[in-house]
This record gives structure tokens, C-alpha cells and sequence, in this order.
């Protein structure tokens, strides 16, 4: 092996400062537009609302909804940041240089993921401490904390990246997060627990993985969790795996890129 | 215009001879059926000598891009093999994608990215270390180190071919993929590639270029492969193509009508127009028949009067017609 086939760093990082450039670039868009919806939140259902809502789990309801809302946009950023990013260019046809350069798919997958989750935790982070000027918070497990926001990034940037490469239109590209994501994460117990559902829609809901990302988020910050941890930590797991398993089979077939 | 670029022509490929380079690009028994079932390729076994200016030549949808995706390892060949400096492509697609650059033929850059940063982003993607004075160099090549600062979305169409070029350079690469790098371009921007195309060349950088212009075949190209349906038709030394199927053609504008051509002409074959108004002569380059000057003296002679003459020689266009219409 000489030094060329040695792995291309300079590629990973090459990639990995474009997309965050984009990022600095649509600054409005990419952190101050989450923040202010975010804010929104606060004020409608933290405040306005939630001052009429009871504690959930012996927590205010001002609070008890941060974990949800900050995965709530994770959840949705990570994937249009990983799915835009490799659905643009193949658009615009600049994708041809990315297939002609010396870059193994493991190069691109970290470089692209690496991008979309390292925006979308910062976001998260912003989002946070947003939520701090509203409500009282505390964090009783900061390192699962962090461990559950960087696996889920990490897993819904693939998910989008996966989403970017099947996607042939805009209009596919916005179909998996508008049709399916959204409506998961809010019924996945981001405003509620899932205690507080009644029999058979308590069942049905378990069927929904977001609910396990969001409890275990929840656990890390109270200490409370409407599934045990190590399920929803088995979970995200799972999911991740899958990802990673589809994407190895989109990379080794060629599928919609060097077809 | 097309005289300068003959000439300059002229001048380099005198000083290098391609046929004394080893191959640097190897395709044997390349095939490509897509998923519609469509065969782009059929069998394609091409040698491209190092150092050399190759130009594939081919109808649109005759498969010239499709062969060029394959080697850049943008498309996925369905059986044969390819090398690069003898690299497979496959196992040893590092070193083989370092040493090409592909100037595709649409313009595809992101367009909210300036140039600079699209340029050194291209050199960090295949794998080189930041050098800016290479950067400067190959922007200021090609007339653009005054736009560094600017996004590809302001710069003009030439501007932004000129941009993908120096994408392709940034990154040294000894093989460079030029497809139908004229399309659109206007004259001057045209000549500024055949120049640069030259420079690079005199640097060592082997070229093969897909064009339907065959004027830029004609003008650039050491080598000529023709491509049709898939199949290489023909692959031979530009000079010797022309030499071996070029014509060339006298025509006399006659002051009075002829009914049929005198016998005192009939060993130059010559052929006469309808109306009777028009002498054509058709000799090849290398001729063995009896030249323009024994004519005009044998046509005074026999006293046909002409008003003007006029020659030409066969363009590569020309045979090229007539190579694809010889095909079945």
C-alpha cells in the first residue's frame, strides 16, 4: 500500500468545511429561524398554556417539554442538513466530481453525516440554552445527555443522507420528514407522556421509535422516563444499525449514484 | 481563426511524436448495459499513449460520455477493465482518480461558493495538501484570479467553464478529461483553451478530448478515435487519417458552358456539372495522378476559358460523415 491509498483525510475535512460554511453562510436559516420557532414554543405552550397545564412526573410543564422540543428539531435538521447536502449537488450535477475524486464511501459518509450532525448539535445546544432563559432546567446525567443527542444526530443525519440519495425530486426530499418525521416526533411524547394516553393508543405508540429517543433524552435531564433507558438507548441502536446497513448496501450497489 | 490554430498545431505536434509513448490509460473489453437495458458500449478496447492530445469523435448518444464516466469512476462499467498508469480502476481507484481531472461538459459548480474556495475545495477533495501559489497560478491561467473573491453564480458562462477547468487543475493531475469542452464557448474563449490545452500538454499532461466540433479535432488532436453506437470504429494518427482519406477538389467556374468534357482532358476524370457551367477535379493528397498545374496548361490548350478556380481540401469533417455512413 503506498501513501495514496492511505485514507484521504484532506477529503473528509475538504467536505467537512463546506458544509459547515453553508451553515455559516444561511446563518438565518440554519440556527436563528429554529431559535425563534423554538421561542414560539416557549411562549405558547411553556407560558401561556402550560401555566394551566399540571406538573407531568412532578415536573412543570415548561420544562418537561425541553428534551421534546430540542428533539424535535434534531430530529428534523439532522435530516434535511444530511439529505440537502448530498441531494444538492446531485441536482446541480456537481456530484460528478465527488464520484470522480480518490474518496472511499466510509470518507463521504463521515465527511457528509459528520457535517449535518455537528449542525445539527449545535443547534440543539442553541436550543437549550434558549429554553433556559424561559423555564428552570437541570440535566441529572449530562454524559447521556450528550451521548443521546450525538447518537441521534448521528443516526437521523444517515437517515437523511439516505433520503438525499433515494430522493429524485424537492418534492421527495421534503416527503419523508413533512409525512412521516413530524408527525412521529409529536406523537412520540415530545408534548406529553405517554402515561397520559389512553389504553390502546399507549400500545400503538410504543410502536413509534421517536418515543424511545425522546424518553430516553427526557431521562437524562430528570431522571424520569416513560420506557426504561437501556430500551430506548437499545433502540436508537437499532436504528442507527439499520441506517448504517442501508447506506453499506446503497455504496456497494451504486444505487442512484453511479448508476 | 482556424488557420492560427492549424499552425500552432503545427508547431507542437512536430516537436513530440506520439507514437514514441507508452500507454497511460489501458480500456480492454469495457462494456456498459444500463438498467433500461440499454447497451451504451459494446466491447470497447482503446490505448491512450502517454503525453498525447486524443480526441473521440462520435455522433451525440454514441457513447463518448458514458466511456469517460467510466474511467473517472463516476459510472459503474458492467464487465472489462480499465487502468490508469496502471492502476485498475476498481481496486486501485485511489491512484488511478489522483492522477485524472474531468472537466465535465455541463456547467455544474455550487453557486454560492466563491471561487477560490471552490477551487482549493477540489484540490483538498482529491487529497493534496493546501498549496495557494498553485492555486493563484492555475486561476491566473486562466484569467481568473480577479474573480477569486467572487461566487460562481456572478460569473459569466465562459467565466464559469474556465472555473471547472482550473476544478480539474487544481489537483495536478497528469491525465485531463476535456468533454466537448467548446460547446458554447465563443471564439476567443476557445482559442484561450487551445492554448492552455497546448501548455499543459508541453508539461507532460495527456489530453483526450470529446468533441462533435471535428474543427477542434482537426486543430488540436495527435490521435482520432471515432465512436458510433457503442463500438470504437476507428482509432489512427490524426495526420495519417487525413493523408490516408483526405481529398482534395478543384473547381473551375467556366466563362462558357461545356456539353461534355473535351477528350484532350479525359485522363484527370474530370466530372462535369449539370448546367454544364462548372469543372470539378478530385485528386487525393498523396497523388499519383497528374497535378493542378498540367491541368490549367492541357486546359489552355484545349481551349476551355475558366472565370475563377477554387480548391479545397477535405475536412476531417468529411471523412468523418463518410466513416459513419460506411458503418451498417
Amino acid at each position: 500500500m503506498n501513501l495514496r491509498a492511505a485514507p484521504n483525510f484532506r477529503a473528509v475535512w475538504a467536505i467537512y468545511r463546506v458544509e459547515m460554511a453553508r451553515a455559516f453562510r444561511t446563518v438565518l436559516q440554519s440556527i436563528i429561524s429554529p431559535v425563534i420557532s423554538t421561542s414560539l414554543y416557549f411562549v405558547v405552550f411553556g407560558s401561556a398554556i402550560g401555566s394551566r397545564i399540571n406538573e407531568i412526573d412532578g415536573i412543570a410543564y415548561g420544562a418537561f417539554i425541553v428534551p421534546g422540543l430540542m428533539m424535535l428539531s434534531l430530529l428534523t435538521q439532522s435530516i434535511s442538513n444530511a439529505s440537502f447536502a448530498i441531494y444538492f449537488p446531485k441536482f446541480v450535477g456537481s456530484i460528478y466530481e465527488l464520484l470522480s475524486a480518490p474518496v472511499s464511501y466510509l470518507e463521504i459518509i463521515i465527511a457528509y453525516v459528520g457535517g449535518a450532525a455537528t449542525k445539527s448539535i449545535m443547534l440543539g445546544l442553541i436550543i437549550l440554552a434558549t429554553a433556559a432563559l424561559f423555564v428552570p432546567l437541570r440535566i441529572e446525567h449530562p454524559f447521556w445527555m450528550m451521548a443521546f443527542l450525538l447518537l441521534t444526530a448521528v443516526t437521523f443525519s444517515l437517515f437523511g443522507f439516505i433520503i438525499g440519495i433515494w430522493a429524485k425530486t424537492f418534492e421527495q426530499l421534503q416527503l419523508v420528514p413533512l409525512l412521516i418525521v413530524t408527525p412521529l416526533t409529536f406523537l412520540g411524547g415530545s408534548f406529553y407522556s405517554i402515561h397520559m394516553l389512553p389504553g390502546i393508543w399507549k400500545t400503538i405508540t410504543l410502536f413509534n421509535p421517536v418515543v424511545y429517543l425522546i424518553s430516553g433524552f427526557r431521562w437524562s435531564f430528570y431522571g424520569k422516563a416513560d420506557v426504561s433507558v437501556g430500551v430506548s438507548l437499545g433502540m436508537t441502536l437499532v436504528f442507527l444499525a439499520i441506517c448504517i446497513a442501508i447506506v453499506a448496501w446503497i455504496f456497494k450497489t451504486g444505487y442512484r449514484l453511479r448508476n | 481563426m482556424h488557420r492560427a490554430a492549424s499552425d500552432l498545431y503545427q508547431v507542437t505536434f512536430s516537436s513530440r511524436p506520439y507514437f514514441s509513448m507508452s500507454s497511460i490509460i489501458s480500456i480492454s473489453g469495457v462494456t456498459k448495459t444500463y438498467a433500461t437495458g440499454f447497451k451504451a458500449l459494446k466491447e470497447i478496447n482503446l490505448d491512450i499513449e502517454r503525453g498525447e492530445i486524443f480526441a473521440l469523435l462520435g455522433p451525440n448518444g454514441a457513447g463518448k460520455t458514458t466511456l469517460i464516466s467510466i474511467v473517472c469512476g463516476i459510472v459503474n462499467r458492467s464487465s472489462g477493465s480499465v487502468t490508469v498508469d496502471g492502476h485498475d480502476i476498481g481496486k486501485d481507484y485511489r491512484d488511478a482518480r489522483s492522477l485524472i481531472g474531468l472537466v465535465p461538459q455541463e456547467l455544474t459548480i455550487d453557486a454560492f461558493e466563491t471561487v477560490w474556495a471552490t477551487v482549493n475545495y477540489s484540490r483538498g477533495l482529491f487529497g493534496k495538501a493546501p498549496n495557494k501559489d498553485f492555486v493563484e497560478k492555475v486561476l491566473r491561467d486562466l484569467s481568473l484570479w480577479e474573480k477569486k473573491d467572487s461566487k460562481a453564480i456572478t460569473l459569466s458562462g465562459g467565466m464559469k467553464r474556465r472555473l471547472m477547468i482550473a476544478k480539474a487543475l487544481s489537483h495536478e493531475p497528469r491525465v485531463l478529461f476535456l468533454d466537448e469542452p467548446t460547446a458554447g464557448v465563443d471564439v476567443e474563449l476557445r482559442q484561450d483553451m487551445w492554448a492552455m490545452v497546448r501548455r499543459l500538454r508541453e508539461d507532460g499532461v495527456t489530453i483526450i478530448l470529446t468533441t462533435h466540433y471535428i474543427e477542434e479535432a482537426e486543430a488540436m488532436a495527435d490521435r482520432v478515435g471515432v465512436i458510433n453506437k457503442g463500438e470504437i470504429i476507428l482509432v489512427e494518427g490524426k495526420a495519417e487519417l487525413m493523408r490516408k482519406l483526405g481529398r482534395k477538389q478543384m473547381t473551375l467556374e467556366l466563362r462558357v458552358p461545356l456539353s461534355a468534357v473535351p477528350d484532350g482532358l479525359s485522363r484527370y476524370s474530370l466530372e462535369l456539372s449539370g448546367d454544364g457551367n462548372q469543372l470539378t477535379y478530385t485528386y487525393d493528397n498523396q497523388s499519383d495522378r497528374p497535378g493542378v498545374a498540367s491541368l490549367i496548361r492541357d486546359l489552355e490548350a484545349t481551349g476551355v476559358q475558366f472565370r475563377d478556380l477554387d480548391t479545397k481540401n477535405s475536412s476531417l469533417e468529411e471523412i468523418f460523415v463518410n466513416l459513419l455512413r460506411q458503418e451498417p
